[in-house]
């Protein structure tokens, strides 16, 4: 085995669709562009193709840095690589930014082609299953007929398991990480007090903020401490900042006194700068639609018996955002259909955030399935 | 992997392409064995993170339950075995599992070492812990919980409706027809529920 190492320098790539793309909201959108990076080699067969799909707040940077910027480095680094869990010496990976987002994939901050003007909030809603139909768009362009693996943490986990409803000839596996087969009513509710944050701030002007030259940052910066508290436990957040004062002593003020909240103003502002508001809300109701047991009476056995994929699914104890019980009930659902899954609870403390992290069993599980899949 | 002389016992008893169920199955061997014997369709249950991992390693469908919980989200009658080989002196839910193997499964297979086998018993006498073959650990540092016998086994599922449909017994590997509950270290059970009661 070697060293696990990084997979360097990287590029991003644009993708350019002509064809229109019908969405569930009843929506279509005539032409689009799909940025995404590809690490590793697509071998002769085209079967050594992994997808990995990023969740609301990540992006086609997977892996990797950029020759300019050699502190931008990918948000799942430290699974990626030569020598990794997911070896790219095997694999070939891609990451791939999805529709409505904002790191160059056609958004709300694109220009609407109809009206020369930012989207904005005429951005149509996009959803999981669209999502999965561009990013299959993006295989055919790549020449791949078949997916290795489809693999995401999260909401990325939700584009995995449609992968396998969408398209269940082209996936192998799906790898589905702290996630859900729908979110639960307070996950919901999480969502749409970010979103209320949001929509109320002065400066979203209905969603044509970019007009207006200003972007409702306040609104993101509260949906961003929202969200951030509930993807970390409260254990973590008691251990790594406690009751620490700042001042060693209450000073009777709203300014910064506890660690905390210095912690999630600097996470708030850090996002709110880089972040599209637009962006976010979609996401954000994107994740509230998922639901394919919905069709089914709320089924999910018999949403999931078109799948064809075998399936390994992970969870944290501590994460309370997706909780292990989400996860058990997509393995049970699964086990209904014979499907082959394996399922593994890790004991983590850093809620559902462990999904970024490289805790030594976490990882070890998913090395033991990658290098059993056969490309 | 590993082999044990038990895998060939519990292969006889399983029909090709039955769906079993295999509860704290290590690093998935007895599915392993079963899988290329019967073409079973096997799915273990673990609760231990190394073993989930070599499952999985080994390309073995698992799923991380802890058994003291039950099964609680397995259907009921969906497998055809659900077996639990040497591990059920390691559970304190030992009548709940019962129950719960039977639910979910149509038959249960369940092997366990025999506290009553006659090396145990003058280790007793001699005033020391039996050490054995069957088991293999220390008073200190054994993961075992329940100490019982060939015949306190059969007095539990005669109390619990559990019907013996077989029972072999063996003394270190080799087959043991006499006197069980004193000549054999491991007995392998196949169990059902019994149906005539409340009749």
């Amino acid at each position: 085995m070697i060293q696990p190492q990084s997979v360097g320098v990287v590029e991003a790539r644009t993708a350019r669709f002509s064809a229109p793309l019908a969405l569930k909201s009843g929506g279509t959108l005539d032409e689009y562009e799909l940025v995404y990076e590809t690490y590793g080699e697509l071998n002769a067969d085209r079967s050594n193709a992994v997808l990995v799909c990023h969740a609301l707040s990540g992006s086609h940077h997977v892996a990797g840095h950029y020759a300019d910027e050699p502190s931008n480095v990918g948000w799942w680094d430290n699974l990626i690589g030569p020598g990794k869990p997911l070896d790219t010496r095997r694999f070939f990976v891609i990451g791939v930014n999805n529709l409505g987002g904002c790191h160059g994939t056609t958004g709300p901050r694109s220009i609407n082609p109809a009206t020369g003007r930012h989207w904005g909030a005429d951005f149509p809603f996009v959803t999981v299953e669209d999502w999965v139909t561009a990013q299959a768009r993006l295989a055919d362009m790549l020449g791949i007929e078949r997916f290795a693996a489809v693999v995401g943490g999260s909401l990325g986990g939700m584009q995995a398991v449609s992968w396998s409803l969408q398209y269940p000839d082209r996936v192998a596996n799906v790898v589905a990480i702290a996630s859900a087969p729908k979110l639960s009513t307070q996950n919901i509710a999480f969502n749409e007090v970010a979103r209320q944050a949001i929509l109320s701030d002065p400066d979203f002007h209905g969603g044509h903020y970019y007009e207006h030259g200003v972007v409702p940052r306040n609104g993101l910066k509260l949906a961003r401490m929202i969200g951030h508290i509930t993807y970390l436990s409260d254990d973590s957040l008691a251990e790594k900042f406690g009751r620490s004062l700042r001042h060693g002593k209450a000073l009777y003020s709203f300014d910064v006194e506890f660690e905390i909240e210095s912690y999630l103003r600097y996470q708030g502002d850090k996002f709110a700068g880089f972040f599209d508001a637009n962006t976010y809300l979609l996401t954000t109701k994107a994740l509230d639609y998922f639901d394919p047991a919905f069709e089914h009476g709320g089924n999910l056995p018999a949403a999931l018996a078109r799948s064809r994929a075998d399936f390994l699914v992970v969870s944290f104890t501590t994460d309370w955002r997706f909780s292990p019980s989400r996860s058990q009930e997509l393995v049970y659902a699964l086990l209904h259909n014979r499907r082959n899954v394996s399922y593994a609870e890790i004991d983590c403390a850093a809620g559902h955030d462990s999904f970024l992290l490289d805790d030594v069993h976490y990882h070890s599980v998913l090395r033991s399935y990658f290098d059993r899949i056969r490309t | 992997m590993m082999y044990r002389y038990d895998f060939d016992v519990i292969a006889r008893w399983i029909e090709p392409g039955e769906k079993v169920l295999d509860l704290a199955c290590g690093d998935g061997s007895l599915l392993r064995h079963l899988m290329s014997v019967r073409n079973v369709q096997g799915y273990g249950v673990e609760n231990d993170i190394d073993n989930l991992t070599a499952c999985i390693g080994n390309g073995i469908n698992v799923i991380q339950v802890d058994l003291e919980k039950g099964l609680a989200g397995f259907e009921d009658g969906f497998f055809d075995h659900v077996i639990m080989s040497l591990s059920l002196q390691a559970i304190h839910n030992t009548q709940g599992i019962l129950a719960e193997m039977l639910r979910v499964g149509r038959e249960a297979v369940v092997s366990f070492p025999n506290f009553g086998y006659w090396r145990h018993r003058q280790s007793i006498l001699n005033g020391r812990m039996p050490v054995s073959e069957s088991l293999p650990h220390q008073w200190f540092n054994t993961p075992n919980v329940r100490f019982f016998t060939i015949a306190d086994f059969e007095a539990l599922c005669e109390l619990n409706g559990i019907e013996v449909r077989e029972r072999l017994a063996f003394d270190e590997g080799q087959q043991v027809t006499d006197e069980p509950n004193f000549l054999a270290s491991v007995a392998v059970y196949r169990l059902g529920k019994r149906h005539n009661i409340g009749a």
